[in-house]
């Protein structure tokens, strides 16, 4: 009976791993363009995606992975079927334009910061003349009421 | 003011991009305008993998001939429709220097093969697997017809689904130019 359950273990670790990489519908579908369309496949119910979703159907009966079947749907349909956009070309602005308006943000706001300090006075507030002595004894008499 | 100049100039990225963006999804007309004046542009050529055989082909291959090119996939319903006509007006013109080429695209290569198999047509057809090829004719919609003269320049087109009437109206004396 132990070894029964060892030998049942043993198969279900393994079959596990294939088991995650089952391609379905649903999960491909998301990650796929319905190209006339401009929108993510499983939006879409015009006759394009219909073809594509039975494109992916029949390649999930062929056994095909997901990422077989996602580079078989870029063969038939080129890179934009792919919902992400890639890093490919000028699709790298993608990517690349957030970073650079973040960094110029950020340099902005530190030159900003640094040219406000630097129109703070640097030397301290000049002190005004001393009191004359009978300046002084009328402040005291001032004072002292 | 001049504190915010990195603000600036990444706000005119934005913007350009953006514009970019905008522009570069627009149709082109600029075919449509010079066809329209009775201008014969010259057609984009493109190597592309012929449908259902190894290789690949291009208009360069036709040129001499007067060529019906013809925009379809076998998803869009009015390209369907139109098919029996292109194939009709192949067989008519084949023997005059004629002759139709398909540019199948966007479309399943299994499907367009089942579908030009049921409607027996026996034309070429390329693949533009990703409508790079169609851009270049300003392609925004299927079914779209150009047709080429002899010396490969584009002498008439029709962005919707082509009849009879539009190709009596062009055929004829495209087919009676000398190259």
């Amino acid at each position: 009976m132990k070894s029964f359950l060892l030998v049942l273990l043993a198969a279900l670790a393994l079959a596990a791993p294939a088991q995650a990489q089952q391609a379905s519908l649903p999960d491909i579908e998301d990650e796929v363009m319905c190209v006339e369309c401009g929108t993510v496949l499983s939006v879409s119910n015009s006759p394009v995606a219909m073809q594509e979703r039975q494109f992916i159907r029949d390649q999930i009966e062929l056994g095909k992975s997901k990422a077989e079947i996602k580079a078989a749907l870029v063969d038939e349909y080129g890179e934009e079927v792919l919902a992400d956009p890639g890093t490919g070309g000028f699709n790298a602005t993608l990517w690349l334009v957030p970073i650079l308006v973040a960094l110029l943000a950020l340099g902005g706001i530190v030159f900003a910061v640094r040219k406000w300090r630097g129109r703070t006075p640097a030397t301290e507030p000049e002190l005004p003349p001393p009191l004359s002595d009978e300046d002084a004894r009328r402040l005291d008499a001032e004072l002292s009421r | 003011m001049r504190v915010f100049w990195p603000v600036t100039l990444a706000a005119a990225l934005l913007v350009g991009l953006l514009a970019y963006g905008v522009f570069s999804k627009g149709g082109d007309t600029t075919l449509d305008e010079a066809v329209a004046k009775g201008e014969r542009p010259m057609a984009p050529v493109a190597s592309l993998p012929v449908l259902g055989a190894d290789g690949s082909s291009s208009l360069a291959d036709y040129k001499g001939k007067v060529v019906v090119l013809n925009v379809w996939a076998s998803w869009c319903d009015p390209c369907r429709e139109e098919m029996p006509l292109l194939q009709k007006t192949h067989e008519k013109i084949s023997s005059q220097g004629g002759m139709v080429l398909g540019v199948d695209t966007q479309d399943a290569s299994t499907k367009a093969l089942e579908f030009l198999k049921e409607v027996k047509a026996s034309f070429p057809s390329v693949r533009d697997r990703d409508r790079e090829y169609g851009r270049e004719f300003g392609v925004n919609g299927y079914p779209e017809t150009f047709i080429i003269d002899r010396k490969g320049r584009i002498a008439a087109m029709q962005r919707f689904p082509v009849d009879q009437a539009w190709l009596d109206k062009h055929l004829p004396k495209l087919l009676a130019e000398t190259a």
